[in-house]
C-alpha cells in the first residue's frame, strides 16, 4: 500500500538551519545535515530544504549544501528556494538533489515547468503555490515568498502547472501558516481531486489530529511542517504511530 | 571488489554512487566496456524515459554489452524495466533478459490512484539472496508511471492499481523497480545484499 508521507521542511540561510515564523525573529538552528539526518532516523519519509538566502553567493552554497545532503541522508530531498533556470536545477540535481521546487520564476515564466520536466522528468519538478484567501473568499497566489499579490486563483495555476509537467504540488496556505490551528482542508481536497499528480499539503499543523484531518479529510498524498519539529513539540515517531492507529496508511 | 555503475543518461547516477559510499562501498562511473566487463558488481541505474534510453544505450553499443555481462548486475527503476522484453512507453523494444512486459499504471476512477506512483510501498515475497535480512512488508521509495507485471523471475511484489513485480532476478541479473539510493536503511542493506552476492 502506498503511503502518505510526513515531511518536514528545512528553512535554510547561509548554509545554516533557521528557525523562526514569517521571517520574523530567525535563530539559528545549526547544521541542517545534521537535523536532517535526524529527522530521516526518526521516520521522515522526505526532506524540504528551502533556501532563504539572498545572496550573490547563493547558488554556490546551495548547491555545497545538496552535495552534503546527499552524501549523508538516506531518503529522497527537494532543494528550492530562488530556483529560476535550467541551470539552476542542473546544478541542484547533479549535486545529488533528488527535486527541485520552483515558485514565483515559474508564475512569471511557466515553459520553466515544462523545460525543467523535458530535460530533467516531471518526477524531479514541485511546484510550490503560496496561497491567500481574498475578501471574495477565493483563493488567490501570491509571489515573492507572499509578498506579492496575483490575480490568479489557485486551481486555475496548479492545473496549469501540472500541464506544463509539474509532478507534484506544494500548497502553502499563508492563512493558515504559522496558526497551528490546522491545515487548508477544503483547498487542499480541491486540488487533490482535481489534479493527477500528488498534493503536499503545508501551513498550520500543530497538533497530531491535524494530520490525520488532512490526510482523511482533505485528501492530501503527503503533509509538511517545520517549526513544530524543530522545536519538538510533535515527534516524527508518536505522530507517525498515532497516524498508523487512526487507520492512516503510514510507513512506521 | 570493483564495482562499477554504468554511465548513460541516466538521472539517478549521483544518488546511486553516494549510497554505495554510505556502505563504505566506493564505485566508478563509467561507459567503458573493458571497465564494465572487468567489474565484479555492475549496477545499471535509471530515472528518465525508456525510448531514449535504449537509443542511447544503442548508440553507444551499450545495448549488447549489458546483455553479454557474466557477473553480478543490478538493475534500478527504469535500468529494471530496460531489461525487461518490451515497454510500452514509446512503445521501446528493451533488453530482454527478463521475459516481463512494461505497462503502463492505468488505474480505474474508483481507485483514486495518481500516476507516477510516488512515495513509499512495501514489499513483500520476497525470494532472493538480494533480500536476505530484509523483513516481509518492508517500505521502499517508489517513482514510476509503469511496471513490470508477475512472472517467473518476480522475487518480490509491490500494489499499487494491481500487484506488480517489485523486483526481477534471472541468472546473474537482478532488477529492482524502487530506489534502494533512497530507501534508508532498508535500501542499504538491499544494495550491501546485492554487494556480496
Amino acid at each position: 500500500m502506498l503511503t502518505k508521507r510526513i515531511i518536514p521542511c528545512l528553512d535554510i540561510r547561509d548554509g545554516r538551519t533557521v528557525k523562526g515564523t514569517n521571517f520574523v525573529d530567525l535563530r539559528d538552528a545549526g547544521d541542517p545535515v545534521e537535523l536532517g539526518m535526524r529527522y530521516a532516523s526518526e521516520g521522515a519519509d522526505e526532506l524540504v530544504f528551502l533556501d532563504i538566502t539572498a545572496t550573490h553567493e547563493k547558488r554556490k552554497t546551495l548547491s555545497d549544501l545538496a552535495r552534503r545532503i546527499a552524501h549523508h541522508i538516506n531518503i529522497p530531498f527537494t532543494v528550492g528556494g530562488g530556483i529560476s533556470s535550467i541551470d539552476d536545477v542542473s546544478l541542484l540535481l547533479n549535486n545529488g538533489a533528488d527535486k527541485i521546487s520552483v515558485n514565483t520564476a515559474a508564475f512569471k515564466k511557466p515553459a520553466l515547468i515544462s523545460e525543467l520536466a523535458r530535460a530533467f522528468g516531471s518526477q524531479c519538478v514541485v511546484l510550490a503555490i503560496d496561497v491567500k484567501k481574498g475578501p471574495d473568499n477565493q483563493d488567490y497566489v501570491y509571489l515573492n515568498g507572499g509578498r506579492v499579490a496575483t490575480q490568479t486563483q489557485c486551481l486555475d495555476w496548479a492545473k496549469r502547472g501540472v500541464d506544463m509537467g509539474a509532478g507534484e504540488i506544494l500548497l502553502t496556505s499563508m492563512d493558515h501558516d504559522g496558526t497551528k490551528a490546522g491545515f487548508a482542508l477544503e483547498l487542499t481536497r480541491l486540488l487533490a481531486e482535481n489534479l493527477r499528480v500528488p498534493v503536499i499539503a503545508s501551513g498550520g499543523g500543530g497538533k497530531m489530529s491535524h494530520f490525520s484531518e488532512i490526510f482523511k479529510e482533505g485528501k492530501a498524498d503527503a503533509a509538511l511542517a517545520a517549526s513544530i519539529f524543530h522545536f519538538r513539540e510533535i515527534s516524527i515517531p508518536d505522530l507517525k504511530r498515532y497516524l498508523n492507529s487512526e487507520g492512516i496508511d503510514i510507513r512506521i | 571488489m570493483k564495482i562499477v555503475i554504468i554511465k548513460y543518461n541516466a538521472g539517478n547516477i549521483q544518488s546511486v554512487l553516494f549510497a554505495l559510499e554510505r556502505i563504505d562501498a566506493s564505485a566508478e562511473v563509467t561507459d567503458d566496456p573493458e571497465r564494465i566487463q572487468g567489474a565484479d558488481k555492475v549496477i545499471f541505474p535509471g530515472v528518465g524515459e525508456a525510448s531514449s534510453a535504449m537509443n542511447y544505450l544503442k548508440e553507444r553499443k551499450l545495448d549488447a554489452l549489458i546483455r553479454n555481462l557474466n557477473q553480478p548486475v543490478l538493475g534500478v527503476c527504469l535500468g529494471m524495466q530496460l531489461l525487461c522484453r518490451h515497454s510500452e512507453e514509446n512503445d521501446t523494444e528493451c533488453l530482454g533478459i527478463f521475459s516481463e512486459q512494461v505497462k503502463k499504471f492505468q488505474p480505474s476512477p474508483g481507485q483514486s490512484l495518481k500516476v507516477p506512483q510516488t512515495g513509499w510501498n512495501n514489499i513483500y515475497d520476497l525470494k532472493s539472496a538480494l533480500f536476505t535480512g530484509i523483513a516481509e512488508n518492508s517500505f521502499c521509495y517508489c517513482v514510476h508511471g509503469y511496471y513490470a507485471g508477475l512472472g517467473e523471475t518476480t522475487i518480490a511484489k509491490t500494489d499499487y492499481v494491481q500487484p506488480y513485480s517489485s523486483a526481477l532476478h534471472r541468472g546473474n541479473f537482478y532488477g529492482v523497480q524502487f530506489h534502494p539510493e533512497k530507501s534508508a536503511s532498508v535500501g542499504e542493506n538491499i544494495l550491501r545484499n546485492f554487494i556480496q552476492l
